[in-house]
């Protein structure tokens, strides 16, 4: 039993650390530019499946470091061509622009790699179980959730220390005095979003060793990650990383009493969050409502 | 002014009467009757999502779930406990609006894109439930075994089952009801308010207006509204299946409305139609049509943001 629980607490980590990374892609983008990226998943799928077709060529690891890159440019294209034009209009026209998006990503894929999912092998020293009594703990499992943290720390470092990172996080609380300090904010949101998306591929190509390659595959993973910005709350990248964490423990927990309600755990605890302390765990008070 | 108004008169006679003479219309442009009951059944919907969108300036893309919820409402009504159409569409109704109601409660307390947000991530939960609880909701493969019953009126039976024009006048009629509920609703000191929070909701505060009260309620009819739809679009499919939970549904909602024009009360009606003949013909004739559909969704918010009667409004005030 302890045992079980201990594989399901571990299961709950690994998905919960990627659900936060996924999200914490959603967060850069919304808190700058006020923008639900429903494309999100859509830049997951297309992150995987460059990677698939780049694979041949480069290999595993260099897939993994291109394949991001890649489809941060495809983000930067579509934010220079697309979304730039709905800044600072109701956010109604971003949802939708997003969403279409998202229609046109998915049936391109499907067109270009096909409607079947694909397996994806990843190295053999990646797959093999680390030691007997823990089973469940894949060297691939252990190598996503490295990955992730190497990234989240990564960005945060960025954040903190590079004159961009600043930016960002001054143009989060005080868009308008940031530009009016000479700062060019059209060129800070491109770089802002392209390293949301940048996150985005980077989870599609780790979720693909996973699970495979499917074209509705981030369908699925997209939800949770409005639910970890939700309770952790919108403003705060920090929280995104908490909600992320605690929404995938919490659904691992579950599945152990109750398998059916895995999925629905997290809807309560959004629920929770929002009647006790709707600006999420970590929210700022006011930010975007 | 009473030119303006006779004007206004004649536009509702023109909307009236050939919603009323569609079946017959329908067919010399190669539409069939249960195509324009569909086109109804989803306006309704997207009129619904408007009256929150274009006159509280509220926006909610989870609005499938409500619509959902009556589908499923209806399905059960008629499959465990009475066959009764008209049962059945006051257990969608029901169903649906209860919910809306009890978890708008919870929504309200956040606003704008963070509300877009919220109402997204509940709605699917209702689509996760439909689809995990199969031994009820019959899961993926949908709710099956029912189908609309004939209308006992006391002095004739209507057979709405194989009768596609009766069921299609009864859409109508469903419809017209709705509808004019919905004008009524707008046109009351109610409705006034919405508008005025819509316009300006800090000034509408300061004037003594419980906003977050007026959108509660606000939001929670547009939910009864919703479900009725959905109630009725489980009537026509004799099916439901969780697709009618999801949030695309809800995006096809929005962008419906958004189409038509949102800021008038029959933009969602000429979105629908447009929307709902396109997906009908592209999906004919085309495996792609999803990015036919995104392309589309795409050039409304770039182009044409204010929808088709926005833009009619506009070249006549030039």
């Amino acid at each position: 039993m302890s045992q079980l629980i201990l594989f399901n607490i571990t299961n709950g980590l690994i998905v919960g650390a990627f659900y936060a990374l996924m999200a914490i892609g959603l967060s850069l983008i919304l808190n700058l530019s006020g923008v639900i990226n429903f494309a999100h998943g859509g830049f997951l799928v297309i992150g995987g499946y460059l990677s698939y077709t780049l694979t041949p060529y480069l290999g595993f690891w260099g897939a993994l470091i291109v394949a991001p890159f890649l489809t941060a440019i495809i983000g930067w294209l579509v934010e220079r061509l697309l979304i730039r034009r709905v800044y600072g209009r109701d956010p109604l026209y971003s949802l939708l622009l997003t969403f279409g998006l998202a229609f046109i990503i998915e049936d391109g894929t499907r067109q270009i790699w096909g409607a079947q999912g694909l397996p994806v092998s990843v190295p053999a020293a990646l797959s093999k179980p680390l030691r007997y009594e823990f089973f469940f703990i894949t060297g691939y499992r252990l190598f996503m959730v490295a990955m992730v943290a190497v990234l989240i720390v990564l960005l945060f470092v960025l954040l903190r220390y590079t004159r961009s990172g600043i930016r960002v996080r001054a143009g989060t609380l005080d868009l308008e005095t940031v530009s009016a300090l000479g700062i060019n904010v059209r060129a800070l949101r491109s770089l802002n979003f392209s390293v949301g998306i940048f996150l985005a591929g980077f989870a599609g190509v780790l979720a693909a060793g996973q699970l495979g390659l499917d074209p509705n595959m981030g369908d699925g993973l997209l939800m949770p990650s409005f639910i970890a910005i939700i309770v952790g709350g919108v403003g705060s990248l920090t929280g995104t990383l908490l909600g992320g964490l605690l929404i995938g423990v919490a659904a691992g927990v579950t599945a152990v009493f109750f398998p059916s309600a895995s999925d629905a755990i997290m809807y309560v605890m959004m629920a929770i969050v929002l009647l006790v302390r709707p600006r999420g765990l970590l929210g700022e008070e006011g930010m975007l409502s | 002014m009473i030119k303006g108004r006779t004007s206004r008169l004649l536009v509702l006679a023109a909307i009236w009467a050939a919603l009323i003479a569609a079946p017959y219309w329908m067919p010399l442009f190669g539409g069939y009757t249960a195509l324009g009951s569909r086109v109804l059944v989803l306006a309704l919907g997207a009129m619904s999502v408007n009256f929150l969108l274009g006159f509280t300036g509220t926006l909610s893309f989870g609005h499938a779930a409500w619509f959902g919820l009556g589908a499923y409402g209806a399905g059960f009504c008629l499959k465990w406990f009475a066959l009764s159409s008209p049962l059945g569409l006051l257990a969608g109704t029901l169903l649906g609006g209860i919910a809306g109601t009890l978890l708008g409660a919870l929504l309200v307390r956040r606003r704008g894109v963070y509300f877009a947000m919220v109402t997204i991530a509940f709605g699917q939960v209702f689509y996760y439930i439909a689809f995990q609880w199969s031994s009820v909701t019959g899961g993926d493969d949908g709710l099956r075994g029912f189908s609309r019953q004939p209308l006992h009126l006391g002095f004739t039976t209507i057979d709405l089952l194989n009768n596609a024009d009766a069921f299609y006048y009864f859409v109508l009629v469903c419809f017209a009801a709705a509808v004019g509920l919905m004008g009524f609703i707008l046109r009351s000191p109610f409705g006034r308010t919405m508008i005025a929070i819509r316009e300006n909701e800090r000034r509408a505060r300061f004037l003594g207006i419980p906003v977050e009260l007026h959108i509660w309620i606000a939001f929670s009819l547009s939910c009864f509204f919703m479900a009725f739809a959905g109630a009725l679009y489980a009537e026509l499919n004799n099916f439901a299946d969780p697709r009618v939970l999801h949030y695309a549904l809800s995006g096809d909602f929005v962008i419906m409305a958004v189409m038509g024009g949102m800021r008038t009360f029959w933009g969602p009606l000429l979105g629908a139609i447009v929307f709902v003949v396109l997906q009908d013909y592209l999906s004919s004739v085309t495996v792609n049509w999803m990015s036919f559909i995104g392309i589309l969704i795409v050039l409304i918010v770039l182009f044409f943001p204010r929808g088709i009667l926005g833009l009619i409004r506009q070249r006549s005030a030039a």
